[in-house]
Formats: C-alpha cells, sequence, structure tokens
C-alpha cells in the first residue's frame, strides 16, 4: 500500500538505557496582537491558546521518545504589542531551527524572511489567510491549521448536501470577518450555492440588549434563503443572531453550525482521549488552535520517531514523502500538500452541543483524496516556492 | 420426576444444542448482549457498569471479566446469574485487558494513563505497575506466559514485557495507531494491527524483528479507510479474519503466505471478533450499525445480522 522506509524495519529498542539521545528543541513563538471588542465576554480567550496543544503534544512526545532515547525540549515565547517580534524570532532562531508561530500572516512572513530562518521549520498554527497557501507561501513554512477555504469549503459541502443551496449572509467589519466572507463566496462559487443578500453588521448598540428587537428587522430585507450565513470571525454580534432571523432559518459559518479544525464536541476516532488528556493537562476544552499547534509539534515528533533525526531541513523531507502520516484522532492519516505545506485534515462540522458531520462529506469525489476537495487543490495554488 | 427427565433427555437428544453463547459489550448501552449460537438470537441483555469495552471468560467458564472503562473498573461477573460478584482494581480506564495462562493476573490497559497494571484476581491486589506508551491499547500474552505486549496507539509501539520481572525489555515501533495484538503459531510470532497505518505487522517472537507487514485493498474504497483493528485465528492458525473499521470489511489472510485471499462485506465500523466452539461461524461487533455479523467461515459470507445495544465493541465466546 504504501513504500516502507528502511529505516523502520525491525526498530528493536532498548528501554531508557544505552541509546544514543537525540535532542529535538522547539520555539513556540506567540506574537500577541491587539483584540478587538466584543458584545459579549462569555468567552474569554485562553491566555494559553494554541501553546496548550503544544504542551501536550510535547509530553507526548516525550513520552516516545523515552522509549527511543529522543528528548524533545519546548520553549515558549510570548512577544508583547509593544516589542519587535522579529528580534524575539532571531534570538529563539540561535537555539533552534524548529518554530511553532502564533502570528498574523504578515508577521509570520517576516519571520520566514529572517536570513536567520533560512534553514528554519516553521508552523504555522493560526493564520488561515488562502494568500499564505498560494502567493506568498514560502519554502520554509508548513501550515497545520486549515486555512479559510478548507473551512467554508466544508461547510459548503454540507449546505450542498442538505440542499440548501439559497443563502444569505451577515458580515461583520473586521478584516478576519471580510476575509471569512469572501472564502464562503468563493466555496459557494466552488461547490454551485448561491448567495444572495448580503448585509454589514454595522450597530453601535449593545445588542446583549437589543438582539431580539433589531434582529428580526436587520434580516427582514435578506428576501427568501435556505441558510443564513454569518462572518464574524472575532465572535462580536454573531451569537445573537440564531432564532433572531425574521425568516425560521439555520445559521451557520462563523457561529450556528460552525468548521473548525477541532471542537469540544468531538468524540470519535479516539478524539476522547486527546480531549480527555487536554482536560487534565489544561482544565479547559481544546480550541482549533490548540489543535494546529499540538499537531504540529507530533508531526515533528512523528518524523523524528521514524526518521531519527533533529535536522530541520531533514524532518522537512520526511514530513513531505509518502513516509509521513500523523494520527490525528479524525479517523484518517494527516498528511501534507507537497504544493504548498498544507496539513490535509478532515474538518469537522459542529454546533456547540454536537458534531453534526465531518467534512469530506460522502460523494464528494477527488482523484488523489477526499481530502483534497477541501482548500486549494494544486491546480488552484500559486505557490512557487514548493513547487520547485 | 422420571417423566420430566427423560422429557429433558429425549429434548437434548433430538436437538444437538451447543449452549454455546457470544457476549458481546455495548460500549454506549452499558451491557451485555448474549447471543446464542444455534439460534443467532439475544437471549439475555445484562447490565454492567459504564462504558464496557473488553470482555474474558476465566478458563473454566465461571467468571467473566469485563473493562468498565468509564466506572475506572474491572468487574467479575457471573456468567449464569449475570451478577456482578466483585469489582477488580485496574488502574483508571481501563480499555482492553488479557488474561495470563495462569487463570490468575490480568494485564489491563490503562488508556488514560500510560499505564499497564497487573491484577491478581485472587487477591484482588494490583501486582505491578508498568509505564508503556501514551494510550495502551492491545493487550497480548504469550502461551507459556513469559511474555507480555501493550501496544500504545499514540507512541506507535508494541511494548514487550517481561512477565517475571513485570518490566519491558523491548519496544518495537509498529505503523499508526496500534489497536490489537495476538500471539499465534504456538507464541512464535506476535501480530500487532496498525488501524491508521492500514497495517498488520508480524514480530518473530525469539528476536522481536519484523518479518512481515500485511497491507490491506478493499475495491472501491480509499486506503484512508481500510483500518485493521481486531483479528482472530482460524483452527490451527492457518487463516487470520482481520476487522477493517469503516471500510466495513472484514479481511481473511493466509497465516503462512501473509497474503490476502478475501475481503467479507460486514456491518458498519466493525471492531473486534469470536468464534463459535468449532471455529465454523464467526461473530463481528459492528460500531456502528449497532449489530452482529454472523460469518459462515468455510464459505467466507456473512449470513446474519443480529441487532445488539448500541455501539457493540468486544466480544467473547463462553461454550
Amino acid at each position: 500500500m504504501k513504500p516502507l522506509a528502511a529505516l523502520m524495519l525491525s526498530l528493536v529498542l532498548l528501554p531508557w538505557a544505552a541509546v544514543a539521545e537525540t535532542r529535538i528543541d522547539v520555539t513556540y513563538l506567540h506574537v500577541e496582537t491587539p483584540q478587538p471588542p466584543v458584545l459579549s465576554n462569555l468567552d474569554p480567550e485562553p491566555a494559553d491558546l494554541g501553546l496548550a496543544g503544544a504542551q501536550l503534544a510535547q509530553q507526548d512526545n516525550a513520552t516516545t521518545g523515552r522509549f527511543l532515547g529522543h528528548v524533545y525540549t519546548l520553549d515558549a515565547v510570548s512577544i508583547p504589542l509593544d516589542q519587535d517580534p522579529l528580534a524575539a524570532a532571531r534570538q529563539a532562531l540561535t537555539g533552534t531551527d524548529l518554530l511553532i508561530v502564533d502570528a498574523p500572516a504578515d508577521v509570520l512572513l517576516a519571520i520566514a524572511d529572517l536570513p536567520e530562518a533560512a534553514k528554519a521549520l516553521i508552523f504555522n498554527t493560526s493564520a488561515e489567510d488562502i494568500s499564505l497557501r498560494s502567493q506568498d507561501c514560502r519554502a520554509n513554512i508548513l501550515h497545520s491549521a486549515p486555512s479559510l477555504a478548507m473551512r467554508t469549503d466544508a461547510l459548503a459541502q454540507f449546505l450542498v448536501k442538505r440542499r440548501w443551496t439559497k443563502l444569505a449572509m451577515i458580515e461583520g467589519s473586521h478584516p478576519e470577518d471580510m476575509a471569512f466572507a469572501t472564502a464562503l463566496e468563493h466555496s459557494a462559487e466552488k461547490f454551485g450555492l448561491k448567495i444572495g443578500a448580503r448585509k454589514t453588521w454595522a450597530f453601535d448598540a449593545d445588542m446583549r440588549r437589543q438582539a431580539a428587537q433589531e434582529v428580526p428587522l436587520f434580516t427582514q430585507d435578506l428576501g427568501t434563503y435556505d441558510a443564513l450565513l454569518v462572518a464574524d470571525e472575532t465572535g462580536d454580534f454573531g451569537r445573537y443572531i440564531a432564532y433572531n432571523t425574521w425568516l425560521p432559518r439555520p445559521v451557520a459559518g462563523s457561529e450556528g453550525l460552525t468548521a473548525t479544525a477541532w471542537a469540544p464536541v468531538v468524540e470519535q476516532w479516539g478524539a476522547a482521549q486527546l480531549q480527555s488528556r487536554f482536560r487534565a493537562l489544561t482544565g479547559r476544552q481544546m480550541h482549533p488552535q490548540d489543535y494546529a499547534a499540538w499537531a504540529a509539534l507530533r508531526s515533528i515528533g512523528e518524523a523524528v520517531t521514524r526518521g531519527a533525526t533533529s535536522d530541520a531541513p531533514t524532518l522537512h523531507e520526511f514530513l513531505m514523502s509518502a513516509d509521513f502520516e500523523l494520527a490525528g484522532f479524525k479517523g484518517r492519516p494527516l498528511t501534507y500538500r507537497a504544493w504548498n505545506g498544507q496539513l490535509r485534515q478532515p474538518i469537522p462540522l459542529t454546533h456547540p452541543r454536537a458534531l453534526v458531520t465531518q467534512a469530506p462529506l460522502e460523494g464528494f469525489l477527488h482523484q488523489r483524496t477526499e481530502l483534497d476537495t477541501l482548500g486549494l487543490d494544486a491546480p488552484e495554488s500559486d505557490c512557487a516556492a514548493y513547487a520547485a | 420426576m422420571t417423566i420430566l427427565r427423560t422429557a429433558a433427555l429425549l429434548a437434548l437428544v433430538t436437538m444437538p444444542a451447543s449452549g454455546a453463547e457470544i457476549w458481546v459489550t455495548n460500549e454506549k448501552d452499558d451491557t451485555i448482549s448474549v447471543i446464542d449460537v444455534d439460534t443467532l438470537e439475544v437471549i439475555r441483555t445484562l447490565p454492567t457498569g459504564e462504558r464496557p469495552r473488553g470482555i474474558t471468560f476465566s478458563h473454566d467458564f465461571s467468571r467473566v471479566y469485563i473493562c468498565a472503562s468509564d466506572s475506572d473498573t474491572v468487574q467479575v461477573m457471573d456468567p449464569v446469574s449475570g451478577e456482578i460478584l466483585h469489582d477488580l482494581p485496574s488502574g483508571e480506564d481501563p480499555e482492553q485487558f488479557v488474561l495470563h495462562p495462569d487463570d490468575r493476573h490480568l494485564y489491563i490497559a490503562n488508556e488514560d494513563d500510560a499505564i499497564t497494571t497487573v491484577v491478581d484476581t485472587e487477591t484482588r491486589r494490583v501486582v505491578a505497575q508498568i509505564d508503556v506508551g501514551i494510550e495502551p491499547e492491545g493487550m497480548a500474552v504469550s502461551p507459556d506466559g513469559k511474555v507480555a505486549i501493550t501496544t500504545s496507539e499514540t507512541t506507535n509501539m508494541a511494548h514487550w514485557i517481561d512477565t517475571e520481572t513485570q518490566k519491558l525489555f523491548a519496544n518495537t515501533l509498529v505503523d499508526s495507531r496500534p489497536r490489537h495484538a495476538e500471539f499465534v503459531k504456538d507464541g512464535r510470532e506476535l501480530w500487532v494491527s496498525s488501524e491508521i497505518g492500514g497495517t498488520i505487522t508480524v514480530f518473530d517472537t525469539a528476536t522481536q524483528a519484523e518479518i512481515a507487514k500485511i497491507a490491506f485493498e478493499v475495491d472501491g474504497i480509499h486506503p484512508d479507510r481500510v483500518q485493521p483493528v481486531g483479528f482472530e485465528f482460524t483452527q490451527g492458525d492457518s487463516h487470520a479474519f482481520v476487522a477493517l473499521g469503516p471500510s466495513n470489511h472484514l479481511a481473511v489472510v493466509n497465516a503462512e503466505t501473509y497474503e490476502v485471499e478475501d475481503y467479507i462485506l460486514v456491518g458498519r465500523r466493525v471492531w473486534h471478533m469470536a468464534f463459535s466452539p468449532d471455529k465454523d461461524l464467526l461473530f463481528t461487533t459492528n460500531g456502528v450499525s449497532g449489530d452482529v455479523t454472523v460469518v459462515d467461515v468455510a464459505k467466507r459470507t456473512a449470513i446474519k445480522s443480529i441487532k445488539v445495544g448500541r455501539f457493540p465493541w468486544g466480544a467473547a465466546l463462553r461454550p
């Protein structure tokens, strides 16, 4: 079924003793970004968002490493708003070539373009920008976070399956909202859905008190539609839309039915174990960004286990090879796309209480793997760095 | 009295009833469904602790051990009355276990704790706890009782335990997410299935060296969905029947050539299985469809589906 690497053959290993030690040092870089105010503070962002996922993977890797003589370290660096992220990245790169980065796209690219990072391997665990998987890709970046396109394609597949083909959309005015709305638009086109009326949310009133009065009126002129898309990626107004729409319609997008890399309600395929290990470690639920960071560091661990090297270029080569696969608790092996370094992965579609389904949905076919029906396929990506 | 006895005797003579049963744990119903091998019907449903998974009988079949994962215990049941006799200390989240040939010690995988727990079923005490990889699951013990195996799903290893010292003496890598392990051919070989890797690795027990790797290919199903989990061997260990999870098929593997000879369509997300006493019927648990498929072993075809509880997981024969 797949070529078996010679190095995997009969690795018989003594526990703990008598094994040459390999060190794998990884730095987790968190670049703080200003958070816009939101209407409700019901769900504050955890202070260790993302990092906690890396810490869990560090434990997983260390346990495996114990049997193989591999020693893993994870150094966490958080860069405050008033400090230069590039200086911190340079500093980190003096100690390791393996970075896990939680930063906006522009900062991520600036870090990747540092001369010190030429031979580094950087995992993007938070920036979902489609451009990073296309014209702005870099040869030293892998993306464990799904792109916006993967998320919105997942949603579009579900809408097609349910034949909710006539859509309306409410979008916020933050850049993240607009990027998500654009991605929804592309996915709608790709899968033959029609987005009719679109409105921008631009209220100043406090919707915690006014939603019941305002939202029915605000949605009255959206015409007829099967489902209402909400593009509110900062979590500002979206939570007040459901049940307040003029027409009784399901809500999807940033609220209601959401498509994300991970959700606390995912429990199939052994996911319950990952969730409970995460809860035991952190005392909170696992968010998509935690999953992306976990997948990044576990990718490193898996590559080291199978290839037994800590050298970044060799690891990178192994991660892109047919010998690599990650068991990511999503029911299928996860691999990296050769054309842009994106981690292929199923996308759970969930509401706050349960998994609705998981994309790719049955019936969406692809000549390589159905997973490539989500996000940029090879012909759609203008990534030159990986084409080389 | 005499008439009654004669009638009973006559009934026994005219109906060649074996009285054998297949016991199936229903992970999300907290019950066991007992299937009559002769009628192929569920004849009893017994309550258990939370999330029952692994199930095995003592050698004389006077007790049945059940991993009640979410109750964090191994329950000991009287199979005649269906009553829980007592609980055994098992460590947290016991998923799967194996009974040592001494009929006394249980080797238990504690999925949440990266530990294998050894319990003495007579003294009801924990004899040893052994650190293994993340998410231990598959358990096996060699026929001579000298070696126990734990496979760890996230560490992707088979851990070899010396049962004398209760210490690891080897750790061998396998493909992603190992699920099940069995010693075969009088203990000369160890087979380990890898769910996400999609393979079975065969080890030479004496040297712990890998001697074969078996891959599977089901027509019309993407390789990603062909996920080997539980497997059992036919009479004389000549063939292995391998559950292939969400591909909803069993594979029949020739245990000498390591080649796949057949695929059999069964229920959805097939997990584990148990044979009838003479191994002419095979009963598979199908997690997603909530039923058990009965397979005619000689003809290699499914002959019946039996509805059981929600998410059937483990299966064991009570002859």
